[in-house]
């Protein structure tokens, strides 16, 4: 009798351990329910980036001469006196023919002028990083003012450009369609198999 | 427990000289360890005196591992290289927060509690930057030197996938950007192919907290994937149906090619090998020597590596110490009973793709001489001398 009752309990017991070790994990959700919405306000404080299409360039105008002062004051310390000198990246500069040697010279400096394909790329990346001692401080308008001297230097814009959010995309930069997809599988390509 | 007068005296003098903090570590080893008790536990580990890798500060951007002085597939926290474009921010993981919006169905901000309460992943890779080669080495170049700026840890967070589900992204969306909140806010545009098969938010490094050079408390992990498009403090993603054209991957981080083109969101590290032992500055003598080093490719496995104790002439098959992980460092290693007269060894790897790491000639002939600065992976050699210094096998450039 007793031992009936022990075997009874010992096979409750097993049937409820079988149980336990067939239970499914549960069925992942479609969502999780974890974080929060963000507001516009949050999402247009964070969201500085320009794309090359013009999509993100604030309103503002400049012509080249009004970031004269600005790039003296600021920037001339590193890029040098005319944007070539350095000691850091070469900002200024054209090749004959707007050649592209660069696979075969490792020593010509890569330039706005004979290296980037994209103006709108100038705008965002002082506006997000420059100058390093002091990242994120410059207004849009000096901003605006910087890329158009800098496009000027390089003799992409005449003097009397103007330069705001519908001319900067507009400007063509002769490296531009130098650059393609990487060979090995594409920009989107994961791992080839 | 019997302590000489001259073994206090040596402790006092040490102990005076390390600082209150060197106790702990007890500078002077008994004769006997045995003979003496221990010191007790204590709440934090720390690196036998006499071991002291460091990594190799270059300037104030990067600075790289010490593989000539690790044995396995794991790099130290702590000797981890370092790459970055202004500085090591120091953000406050109370008040982070991960922004998503963009093509998305809902637009949403994550808190780092947030990103811990998905349900997880950890795995191990490695991180290189694609600018981790010295063109211009000297004989006298350490591993460290030639390739630090690749190492290899457990990595824990959430999946990209999950969190791209909790926010939908939208259809036609292909792209996202990826934004750092360093002083550089470094951005890269990052397909959204990457984000649906491995790429992880990851908080975790080999089991704590990532390190601040690494991303705390939250970066972008692309298993394979040049260094810097693993954003690292990681603060803003945007969905969008084309790439941004970020600085980063545009004037840098692309690679100017022989037929005056260049190559852009060359994202994938191939595969590469690297010899760190012998290598310079260590002396070997005759006898058996077991040649190893690490290899790894960013599109998965590791199949095979060949050793060549004779310039490159010939090749055997090293052993892969098990277990192989896919986009990791993988350790070989080779028995060579060497003869004491000058050999060159060299590596070359290759890996599940079919991929053989070239020799620099024929990365050269397909970059160009020019080849500068990125995704540099030839094989290289090691000129172990007669009399047992071992130096870099210089090779001219271009």
């Amino acid at each position: 009798m007793r031992s009936a009752r022990l075997a009874l309990a010992l096979s409750l017991c097993s049937a409820a351990l079988l149980t336990a070790v067939h239970a499914q994990q549960p069925k992942v959700p479609e969502r999780f329910g974890i974080g929060r919405p963000a507001t516009p306000e949050e999402i247009a404080a964070w969201d500085i980036d320009v794309r090359p299409d013009g999509t993100g360039l604030p309103a503002g105008t400049a012509r080249p001469a009004d970031g004269a002062p600005i790039y003296a004051a600021k920037c001339s310390g590193c890029h040098g006196k005319t944007g070539k000198e350095g000691p850091n990246d070469r900002l200024v500069g054209r090749l004959p023919n707007d050649e592209f040697p660069f696979g075969r010279e490792a020593s010509v400096p890569h330039t706005i002028g004979n290296y980037w394909p994209y103006a709108t790329t100038v705008f965002d990346y002082i506006r997000r990083a420059m100058p390093p001692d002091a990242p994120g401080s410059l207004k849009d308008a000096e901003v605006y003012a910087l890329t158009a001297y800098l496009l000027n230097l390089n003799e992409l814009i005449p003097s009397d450009a103007v330069i705001d959010a519908t001319s900067l995309p507009k400007v063509k930069m002769p490296a531009r369609d130098r650059f393609v997809p990487d060979p090995r599988g594409g920009p989107t390509s994961v791992p080839k198999k | 427990m019997k302590v000489t007068r001259r073994e206090v005296l040596a402790g006092a003098a040490g102990v005076a000289a390390l600082g209150a903090n060197a106790l702990a570590q007890s500078p002077q080893a008994p004769a006997d360890p045995s003979k003496v008790r221990g010191r007790p536990s204590s709440v934090l580990g720390q690196r036998a005196p006499s071991e002291k890798p460091q990594r190799q500060a270059r300037g104030g951007a990067s600075s790289g591992t010490p593989h000539q002085d690790l044995v396995g597939t794991i790099t130290p926290s702590d000797l981890h290289f370092e790459r970055h474009h202004a500085g090591v921010p120091t953000v406050d993981p109370k008040t982070y927060s991960l922004l998503i919006h963009g093509m998305v169905e809902r637009p949403m901000m994550f808190t780092l509690a947030d990103l811990k309460r998905f349900p997880a992943a950890t795995r191990v890779c490695f991180l290189e930057c694609s600018g981790n080669f010295g063109r211009t080495a000297p004989p006298e170049t350490t591993p460290q030197q030639l390739a630090g700026l690749t190492s290899s840890s457990e990595w824990t967070g959430v999946m990209l996938s999950t969190l791209f589900r909790e926010v939908g992204v939208r259809p036609g969306a292909t792209w996202f950007l990826a934004e750092g909140t360093d002083a550089a806010m470094l951005t890269r545009s990052i397909p959204v192919a990457k984000a649906m098969d491995d790429a992880m938010v990851a908080y975790g490094q080999n089991g704590e907290a990532i390190r601040p050079e690494q991303g705390y408390p939250a970066r972008l992990l692309l298993p394979g994937w040049e260094g810097n498009s693993n954003v690292k403090w990681l603060r803003r993603i945007e969905l969008s149906d084309r790439p941004f054209m970020t600085r980063e991957e545009t004037s840098k981080y692309t690679d100017p090619m022989a037929n005056d083109t260049a190559r852009m969101f060359s994202f994938v590290m191939d595969a590469r090998s690297l010899i760190t032992y012998p290598t310079y500055p260590v002396t070997v003598g005759k006898g058996w020597i077991e040649i190893n080093g690490i290899a790894w490719t960013g599109y998965g496995r590791i199949t095979r590596v060949d050793i060549s104790t004779d310039g490159g002439n010939t090749w055997t098959a090293a052993r892969l110490q098990e277990p192989v992980l896919p986009k990791a460092h993988t350790r070989f290693r080779h028995l060579w009973n060497w003869d004491g007269r000058e050999a060159v060894i060299m590596s070359r790897a290759s890996d599940e793709t079919g991929y053989v790491q070239p020799t620099r000639a024929k990365l050269l002939a397909e970059r160009g001489p020019g080849a500068a600065g990125y995704h540099l992976n030839p094989i290289t050699g090691w000129v172990v001398r007669a009399d047992g210094t071992v130096v870099y096998k210089q090779e001219a450039w271009g």
